[in-house]
């Protein structure tokens, strides 16, 4: 690990370094055989210590002088200065030094971590190449104009969305949604602000000014993510307010109170100075708000943004998961399952269906034709016609072929159509009049679907319900095959609200609804449920808008993989709270009765808040 | 309306939890907070008063750490 230090941690370092060689000096001279030694003694340890802590002690007098009374440099300056009052001349300047290395290590650490934080959310483009007359000039993002060409090489981050107009590449899109397969970029195809070209020069139209693009809208929500904070965050930030005055308070009691007593005034205020030593919160104030921001970090590597840290606290709450189907469990592009021919070829009828449906855009007959797979010659279609809502026919090389609905057959063939045993939209196909079988198209289910749901009841979902406005066929199917708990199906969207309000109720207490729609027409339920969460946020504003979780990509596996961080992450800020207040609360006691002395409680105090940081950080690792 | 501002040398956690407590407390702001960790302050208030809160902000920051340094853009 390579230490390099800002100009202020100098600084620190050289106090802390002369300190220590003026002090080891004191330690090593033998003034009781010197004249005057007591004095020079004196003399020695106050240069180690203004050498040390004259920085502090002046930071301490302008608080005091702006009114900040209880400061922890003030409060450090008594501690130690007490102690040279007392006749503790070394321990004055131990306690000032570790100190100074608790703020320096301090200042390190969470710089470091900061920085390493920032980097893993840093998709910010630096500037933008725009071709302007024939020469590409290089501005920053923010005055690109709509319509403008860019051109990216590779290496470089697109920095505003557009469509690709020249050349073919592929995009890196790790950095927004933390999937390490590349998107292929070529004429035509969206090219997503914040990805990073990979392999060819191209050049794209802007479609979006730099403030609507993508990598502006995920930092501004990251940016604002700090400003939503969790409980456990502001029960800390109270709990710091009152601590420090109560811990004075404390230590001016125990001071005076027993010195009346006893009439032993040097013992009572040494042990009232440990006090002050872990009056400050310091290691509960930083890693509190580390862990937590630590775990946003890990979240957003994975292409999971939160957009505040009581969403992840709230999030390891959660209990009952609330899933849309179309979109979310499944792929929402129609595909073929199941060609069921009757007295023809399998080919034959699929043929058949495309060419009855070929001038039709609805995406049954987009998948059709996709199935069918070859291309259509449109001249063998002689006439064609639609009647909305129920089929299309046509006549194909002399054949009249009609395909839709079973009712629609039905009243061509004079005969009852079969049901299919699978679910999904069956379409009918008829050839002159008689029946020659169906082809059944479903919605796909994501390819991590399953194992999402599994996942989910395995860290600590006890139910997983489904919502659609699919047919009870299709829910139940769909369910069954994911292990869902429960589904509610042919619901209109108002009606979502509702069931999701429902099974909010039955929620314990504690425990969360998590409700992940794709952001389509579901911004109500989102925003119903304790914590909404919607999938496929690249590139869909409205998703990013409503929800209070944006998943980048369109995975659900990314659903447990959430929870998981935010509980780990509860869990090392639980365990810093624990550990912390457990320490000084072990040490006010043995200081209170003379036990452990102020180097002990200083070196605790510093040892604490360096463990809690360590700690806070590893929420920044995610498996 | 709501407003992000970078904060320059914001060096202990301790202060920006007095910062926003303090912050939060000038007439007219609805919610206020800062973050150690973004060094950032974000204040939500009304636009009509915004210059004026956003003083009296500055000033509550310097008077809790004054090396700490608001960046108006």
């Amino acid at each position: 690990m390579k230490l390099s230090f800002s100009k202020k941690q100098k600084k620190m370092l050289a106090r802390i370094i002369a300190g220590v060689i003026i002090f080891a000096a004191g330690e090593l001279i033998p003034f009781e055989n010197i004249p005057y030694g007591s004095y020079i003694e004196l003399a020695v340890f106050l240069g180690a210590y203004l050498a040390a802590g004259g920085g502090i002690l002046l930071k301490a007098g302008k608080n005091i002088l702006r009114g900040q009374i209880f400061d922890e440099n003030f409060l450090m300056c008594i501690a130690s200065l007490g102690a040279f009052f007392v006749g503790q001349y070394s321990e004055g300047v131990e306690v000032m030094i570790f100190f100074l290395v608790g703020e320096l290590f301090e200042s390190y650490a969470v710089e470091k971590s900061r920085r390493s934080i920032s980097g893993l959310m840093d998709i910010r483009p630096d500037s933008a190449n725009v071709i302007r007359d024939g020469n590409i000039v290089t501005v920053s993002p923010e005055e690109v104009k709509l319509g403008e060409t860019i051109a990216v090489s590779p290496g470089e981050r697109i920095p505003l969305d557009g469509v690709v107009t020249k050349g073919s590449s592929s995009a890196d899109t790790s950095a927004l949604t933390g999937e390490s397969v590349p998107r292929d970029l070529s004429v035509g195809s969206e090219a997503l602000s914040g990805c990073i070209n990979q392999s060819g020069v191209i050049e794209i139209e802007v479609e979006k000014e730099y403030g609507q693009s993508t990598v502006a809208r995920i930092l501004e929500l990251v940016e604002n993510s700090a400003s939503s904070k969790a409980k456990t965050e502001n029960f800390i930030t109270k709990f710091a307010r009152y601590y420090t005055p109560a811990v004075c308070i404390l230590a001016l009691a125990l001071a005076v109170i027993p010195s009346l007593i006893t009439g032993q005034w040097s013992t009572w205020i040494y042990r009232a100075l440990t006090f002050l030593v872990v009056s400050c919160p310091c290691a509960l104030v930083i890693s509190v708000p580390l862990g937590f921001f630590a775990g946003i970090g890990a979240a957003s590597s994975k292409g999971i943004l939160v957009k505040g840290s009581n969403y992840l606290e709230a999030l390891s709450h959660a209990e009952v998961a609330v899933m849309d189907k179309t979109g979310t469990l499944t792929k929402g592009s129609f595909e073929v399952t199941e060609i069921k021919p009757e007295g023809i070829s399998a080919e034959k009828l699929i043929e058949y269906a495309a060419y009855a449906e070929y001038f039709s855009s609805h995406p049954i007959s987009v998948s059709l034709k996709k199935a069918y797979g070859r291309e259509i010659d449109p001249s063998v279609i002689s006439s064609s016609g639609e009647t909305a809502g129920s089929g299309v026919n046509a006549d194909i090389e002399g054949h009249t072929v009609c395909a839709g609905k079973a009712k629609y057959i039905e009243n061509i063939t004079g005969k009852a159509c079969p049901k299919p045993e699978k679910p999904g939209t069956a379409v009918y196909v008829s050839r002159d009049g008689s029946y020659i079988g169906y082809v059944l198209i479903s919605d796909e289910i994501k390819d991590d679907a399953k194992d999402a749901v599994s996942e989910m009841h395995r860290c600590g979902i006890s139910k997983t319900v489904m919502l659609t406005g699919d047919s009870k066929e299709v829910g139940r199917y769909t369910a069954e095959k994911l292990g869902l708990d429960e589904v509610f199906a042919e619901l209109l969207p108002d009606e979502k609200v509702s069931h999701v309000a429902e099974l909010k109720k039955q929620t314990s207490e504690k425990g969360r609804l998590i409700y992940v729609g794709d952001g389509i027409n579901d911004a109500p339920v989102l925003a119903c449920a304790d914590i909404g969460i919607a999938m496929g946020g690249l590139g869909s504003d409205a998703a990013i808008e409503a929800a209070d979780i944006v998943i980048m990509d369109d995975k659900p596996s990314k659903i447990p993989a959430a929870i998981r961080i935010a509980r780990r992450t509860l869990a090392i800020v639980t365990q810093n709270i624990v550990f912390s207040l457990g320490v000084k609360a072990v040490i006010l006691i043995l200081g209170a009765l003379g036990i452990v002395g102020m180097q002990a409680a200083v070196f605790a105090d510093v040892g604490v808040m360096v463990i809690a940081v360590l700690n806070s950080v590893r929420a920044l690792k995610v498996k | 309306m709501k407003k992000v501002f970078e904060l320059r040398d914001l060096d202990c956690a301790n202060c920006a939890a007095k910062m926003e407590d303090a912050i939060s407390k000038i007439d007219g702001v609805q919610s206020a907070s800062v973050s150690f960790f973004t060094q950032k302050m974000t204040i939500e208030a009304d636009e009509g008063d915004f210059d004026k809160i956003l003083k009296k902000a500055v000033k509550a920051i310097s008077k809790i750490e004054p090396d700490c340094e608001v960046v108006l853009k």
